[in-house]
This record gives C-alpha cells, structure tokens and sequence, in this order.
C-alpha cells in the first residue's frame, strides 16, 4: 500500500518537490519559532547595557579576524567551567550580539568573562606577540592592529543597521557615535566623556586602552571590546540557581 | 539581427562594468574594493567575448582535450565540473594543510591576510562549497541525464550554474583572505555574495526540476530524490540562516537579523544541515548511482532507500541543538536535538547497509577493482562518522568532548573518510567517460591514491581522538584540594605533538589527491601507462599445496 503511494509520487517531480519542502520544514519551525515566543527564553535585566561605538568597533575586528574559529563565548553550566571562567553564561547577556559568537572549538580559553581578567597593557603585548606573555600559546600574533588608525567616521551607519535589527541605540547614539569612539578612547583630547557615560552608562570605561597617546587605534577598539566581555549585565552574577565557584566541588 | 543581440548583450556586460567601477571608487572597504574589482574585470571579459572573436573557452577546451562532436548527453558542463572539483579540492586541502601546521608551529601565521582566523575558513569552504560543491552539481548533471535518459534542461542556463557557482567561490574565497566575514560557521559570506548564490541556486534548482520534467522514464530514480532534497533544502537553510542588514550598499559588513539564542539555534539548524544536506544527502545520491554502476550489480533494496531517504530528511532537521549542549539555549530544545539525533542512526545506517549490500556478488572486485575499494572504504567510512556523532551528541559524553578537537576528528573521518573518497570513485569512474578513453591512465595509482588517503586518515582521525579526550580530561581534572590542576596554557602545550602528527596526516591525503590530479592529466592526456593487472592471482602450483613441512629443530628430542 505504501509501496504503491510512492510508485505514484515517483513519478510526479512537483509532488515530490512539494513532499520534500513538508518532511525538511517541520524540525526547523517546532525548535525555532518557539525560541522567539516563550518568554522566558532569554532573561530580563533592564539594566543591561549597549556596546558603546568603540566597543561594537572592536567587535567588528574581532569578528573580521576570525576570533570566533579558536575562541568561546559560553560558559556550560559544568562545575570546572565555572571554576574556570565564571558564573555560567545566559542568554541575556548575548541578547544585543549581532550575529553572536558563542563559537563552537576552544583552541584557546574561553572569552566570555575576560573582560576586566588583564590589564590594557597585558592584552596590548599579548595581541602584539602572544609568546611574550604565554609561552606556549599557539595563537597568531596582530601587530598590525596597533599601527592602524581606527574608522569612526561610519559608525552612525553601523548604530542605526543595529538598530534596525532590534538594538535599542537612540538618535542620540547614533548621531554622536563618532566622536563616543574618540572620546572613550582618548578622554585627554575629548571633552565629552561626561556625555559618553550619560548615553551608556556609568559603568562604561574610558581610558587610552593601546597607551599610544597620538591616535586611536583598532588595538583601542579590540581591547575595549575584550574588557567589556561579561560586564553588560550582572544578571548572572546574581543568578541564584548558580553554582559557587572554586574550592571543592559539591560531593 | 545577430550583430544586434551581441550589441546589446555587450551592453549590459557594459553597464555592470561600470556599476563595478562606480563601486570600486566608493567602496568603504578593501574587501568590497577588491571584489568590486573582481566583477568588472569578469564583466570586461565577458563584454569582449560578446563583441569580438576573442573565445578563452574555446581554447581552454582544446587545452584540456574535451571531446568535440555531438553527443547523447549534455556533458560539457560536466567536463568543467570534474575539472573545477580537481583544482580546489587540491586548493582546499592545501589550505588546510597549511592551518594544521599553524596551529603546531604559530609562527607560520604571516598576517592580516594569512593568519589562522582568515585562513581557516578559507579551508572550509574550499572543501565543502568549492570541492564538495563541485563535484555535487556535476555528477547531478550527469546523474539526472542519464537516469531521466534526457538531454539538461536550459543548457545555457546550466553553463550560468557552473560558473556562477565558480564566481561564488572565488568572491567567498578571496573575501576570507580580505576579512570580509559574517562569522557565522560555515556561512562565513557576506550579504551580496549570499544575494548571488541564491540567485545561482534557483537556477541550479530550476535546470534540475526542468530535466526531471523532460524525463522519458516514468519514475524519478533514487539518486534524484536525494539531489532534489539537498537543492531545495540548502536553499531554504541558506536564506534564513542568512538574513541581514548590510550597514551601506558599498560596503562589505552587515549585521544578522538574530542576535544571541536565536541566533545560536539558527546558525546550527543551518550549521547541522549543511552537514546533512550538503555532505549527507547528496553523496549518498553519488552512491545510489556510481556504487551500482561500477559493482554492476542493482541497488540491493528499493525498500530500504525509500524508508531510509524519507526518515533521513524527516529527522536530520531537528539535530542542530546538539551543538548547544549545556549552554543558554533552553533545555527542551537541547533534548529534543539529542533525541532525534540517537535516532538518525538509524537511517544513516540504512543508507551504509543499502550500499554495501549493493555489493553482494561483487565482494571479489574489492581485491581487483581499486575504485570499488574506496567506495567501500567511503561507507565504511559513513557508518563510523554516523555512529560517532550520535554518540557525541549524548549530552554526558559532549560535555567532555564539546569544543576539543574531538569534534574536529569527527568531521574529518566524516568528511576526508565518506564525502572525500567517494568524490574521488565517482571522479575516477567519470573522467575516461566524458573524456571517452579506454580507462584511467594508470589503475595502480589510484591504488596509491587509496592507500594515502586511508592511512592518512587513521592519523588524522587518531590524533585528534587523543587530543579531544586529552583536552577534555585535562580541563576538568581537580586536585585533592579541590582546585581546578591544569592552566589552559598546559593543556595547548600537551597538544603539541598531536597536531604535528594530525599536519602529518593531512599532508599525506593531501599527496593522494596530488597523485589523482597527475592520473587525470594524464587519462585526458590520451595515455594508458603499461602495468601489471592489479590482483592478479598466481597461477596454480599443486606442489604449493600442502601443508608446511615441521622444521627439523622443533622436534621434540628424545
């Protein structure tokens, strides 16, 4: 009987395009239309904050550089991972991450919590030259990233394209986006610091990340980036189902 | 009235022309600059062709010794397939070579352009889209003709999906190289070379359903259900995995239209299909016709491969959670993922069955036939990445494996072991077809060809079993005083030798394919190289056939 159902729809090619479309589809739409309608996919923390521009310009190197192919962004709810990294990771964290990049191989550590983990200066030598810091590291070396000047003058358009994908950047933001890359980077020239942390948040660091005084660099962009990692939110610090970190394990 | 269309089809290459240039002098990054470049350039080419007798084709045809004169089949697309699967499977595998011998040696990242991150998915999608692909969208050519017993639909159109497909790969390709990528795994291409691909997709989709139409056997044969289910499904996973807004029409960076969880799931409902239907579904396609062909024996059951073809696309979509095991996705997604993995097991091993026990009757031809032999090899191949990765998906044993290089053997025993070997069978059974010769060049090498790849696999696969578990053991190892043993510097320092032994054996898969591409110039070349027959057996000696005389020393002395 069956034998014979399929005799037939052998010899439709539409019939069988039509029945090909119906058997794929099913798995796709019952895992991933649910992810945007149940509520408590992703957790709520009104105080999450935005990248600033620099940061989301760091962002966009790391992303450019491949970092994601050797480097996590999710800490697993396993006891030695959050001995390791920290307090597991949540899906609010990532909630503003276009595209996000929890990877999937860990050719080195970890990232999602490294941020505030080193100094300015530690990440600035080991970017330039791994092996100065951590012998044997097999990571590559991006001397580069600190002799080339950062590009601030689109940023308003990378603001407004997050935004059209669902960031919640204002027309404030997004209008003074260039000259918040330069002044989180670089408060000694810019005066608007103070405005900086209005937009974004008290928390929000300014410093010369590359210590090079004379311009601001995609090294200041990535660093900024990296310090940033894990500090959007403090959701999962205060995360109650937590397990605590370090001494013996449970049992 | 000819003079007129080449005049206007001039035109238009014209017009894109300068659409390119325009681009080129706007563009907001070297990435887009360069592939603006790219496009004017083809378009000035192409405009040349259309309005003088400059042909480039037509010498690279004689070059390349392809047969004139009419023909039953539409082959000549095929040709070039064949030609193009050779040449970036070698560029792939080179690429990743090159990779492997980074990551043991970091000082042969020469940066920007050359370093680990720019360069890996320059490996991958060389093997997968541009090897892979190619091999893929030609025997389907071929496949569909003769199994339809009719002529490609839309020849011309054919011609577009060839080297529009060649296009696709040389912009995605050099773009890695530029860091124009959206880094999404294995969908690393930006917005308009994604724009593109689909526009080369539908036509692929629409000169394979035209052919199916055109069909004078009444029913549509196995290995075309399983080609029609990869086109239409890459298509929908392709364009909803990779919805974005580009941040400026003259630049190269856009960003994802999901972000965070969402996002997770769907970069791996893509990522884990594109496994299925890219690496999958197809290559079993390539099965249910070269295996048949070359054993001369018929698909062992028609049961089977409709139970196992339906079952198999039904399941495969749910199994994309399996990357996400114990992380911010919700647990009722992570466990569905694992379930229906376990199950895909099962059709996956009904895929193996049906074409191993193709072979019955045959088995003689494994010792003789050396394409036959990496076919075998090829589903054996199949059956352990099928049962690996089900195992790996159980969340106890992914929480040890997950993000080690444990995956990493996984896909290679899946990918070198079951896509990469039966590519090359159906390579050697194709090219003295298309190219009507007697046989290939030299039978004996690709003896060679099988037994570099296979060992080369072992060390590949091998090390990086060690590695994974290694990794995975040394990260969740605790002292007697509770505190975590291993820094993660200890554990990339433990590494060290495996990935020089996994460089090792990538580079000798590597020398197989080298050895292939020489039998292949050589095949088109006309020649036959004079060898032994391979496995002929000595002729019978009734002397010989007796049982071992006892050497005098062991008897026992009395």
């Amino acid at each position: 009987m069956a034998e014979l159902f399929h005799r037939k729809l052998e010899r439709n090619a539409m019939g069988f395009v039509l029945a090909i479309i119906a058997a794929a589809s099913v798995g796709g739409i019952v895992e991933i239309a649910p992810l945007f309608t149940i509520d408590e996919t992703v957790e709520h923390d009104p105080n999450m904050r935005l990248y600033t521009p620099l940061e989301l310009a760091g962002r966009n190197i790391y992303v450019r550089e491949g970092c994601y192919a050797c480097h996590s962004q999710m800490i697993r709810t396993l006891q030695d991972e959050v001995d390791r990294y920290g307090p597991y990771s949540l899906a609010v964290e990532s909630k503003y991450d276009h595209p996000m990049l929890w990877g999937s191989k860990r050719t080195g550590p970890d990232l999602a919590r490294v941020g505030g983990k080193y100094s300015d200066f530690w990440h600035v030598v080991h970017l330039t030259n791994p092996r100065d810091v951590v012998p044997q590291s097999n990571m590559p070396a991006y001397p580069w990233l600190a002799e080339r000047s950062l590009r601030v003058d689109d940023l308003p358009e990378h603001l407004a394209a997050q935004r059209k994908v669902g960031v919640p950047y204002t027309e404030e933001m997004i209008e003074n986006a260039s000259v918040d890359a330069l002044a989180q980077a670089d408060p000694e020239a810019f005066t608007e610091a103070g405005e900086l942390e209005k937009r974004y948040g008290e928390k929000t660091t300014v410093r010369d990340f590359d210590t090079i005084a004379t311009q601001v660099t995609e090294m200041d962009a990535l660093v900024a980036y990296l310090q940033v990692l894990g500090r959007l939110t403090d959701a999962p610090l205060q995360n109650p189902d937590a397990p605590r970190g370090g001494g013996l394990p449970e049992e | 009235m000819q003079a007129e269309t080449a005049l206007g089809r001039a035109g238009l290459w014209f017009g894109i022309m300068l659409v390119a240039i325009v681009g080129v002098a706007t563009a907001r990054d070297t990435g887009f600059a360069a592939h603006a470049t790219i496009i004017a350039i083809v378009a000035f080419v192409l405009m040349c062709m259309a309005v003088t007798r400059f042909d480039p084709l037509g010498s690279a045809r004689g070059f390349f010794r392809m047969p004139e004169g009419p023909s039953r089949y539409d082959d000549d697309p095929i040709r070039w397939g064949v030609l193009a699967t050779m040449f970036w499977a070698i560029v792939g595998m080179l690429a990743g070579v090159f990779i492997a011998s980074q990551l043991a040696f970091p000082e042969l990242n020469f940066g920007p352009y050359l370093n680990f991150g720019r360069v890996r998915p320059l490996h991958t999608s060389g093997v997968i889209f541009a090897f892979g692909g190619n091999i893929l969208i030609a025997s389907s050519f071929y496949v569909v003709q003769r199994t339809c017993r009719a002529q490609l639909a839309f020849p011309a159109l054919a011609r577009f999906v060839f080297w529009g497909y060649q296009l696709f790969i040389v912009l995605a390709a050099s773009g890695y190289l530029f860091g124009v990528t959206q880094s999404r795994e294995y969908a690393e291409p930006e917005w308009y070379v994604d724009l593109w691909l689909t526009i080369v997709w539908v036509a692929y989709l629409i000169v394979f359903v035209g052919t199916l139409a055109r069909r004078t056997e009444p029913h549509i044969y196995v290995a075309n259900w399983f080609y029609l289910s990869f086109i239409i499904t890459i298509a929908m996973l392709h364009i909803v995995n990779n919805l974005a807004v580009p941040v400026a029409w003259n630049g190269s960076l856009s960003y994802s239209a999901f972000a965070g969880v969402q996002d997770a799931l769907t970069q791996w409902w893509y990522g884990h299909n594109a496994v299925a239907f890219f690496l999958t579904v197809p290559f079993l396609a390539m099965m249910y016709y070269f295996v048949p062909k070359q054993a001369e024996r018929p698909v062992y059951s028609y049961r089977l491969s409709i139970i196992h073809f339906w079952s198999l696309i039904f399941l495969y979509i749910w199994a994309g959670p399996h990357h996400l095991h114990y992380t911010a996705l919700p647990d009722w997604a992570q466990t569905l993922g694992m379930v229906f993995s376990v199950i895909l097991w099962m059709p996956s091993w009904g895929g193996m069955i049906n074409g191993l026990m193709t072979l019955n009757g045959a088995w003689d031809k494994v010792r003789t036939d050396p394409i036959i032999r990496m076919m075998v090899m090829a589903l054996a191949f199949y059956g352990m990445a099928t049962f690996e990765g089900p195992m790996l998906s159980i969340k106890a044993v992914n929480s040890l494996s997950h993000y080690t290089d444990w995956t990493v053997g996984h896909v290679h025993s899946g990918a070198l072991g079951w896509n990469g070997l039966i590519s090359f069978a159906a390579v050697y059974f194709l090219v003295p077809r298309l190219w009507r010769r007697e046989r290939m060049y030299s039978l004996r090498m690709i003896n060679w060809h099988f037994w570099l790849a296979t060992l080369g696999i072992v060390f590949y696969a091998a090390s990086m079993w060690v590695a994974g578990i290694t990794q995975g053991l040394m990260w969740r190892e605790y002292g007697p005083d509770g505190y975590l043993v291993n820094s993660f510097a200890e554990t990339v320092a433990a590494l060290h030798p495996l990935y020089i032994i996994r460089t090792v054996g990538g580079a000798m898969y590597l020398a197989g394919a080298l050895i292939m591409g020489f039998n292949i110039w050589m095949t088109i070349s006309g020649r036959l190289r004079e060898e032994a027959p391979m496995g002929a057996m000595p002729a019978y000696d009734p002397d010989k056939d007796r049982p071992v005389p006892r050497p005098a020393a062991l008897e026992p002395a009395e």
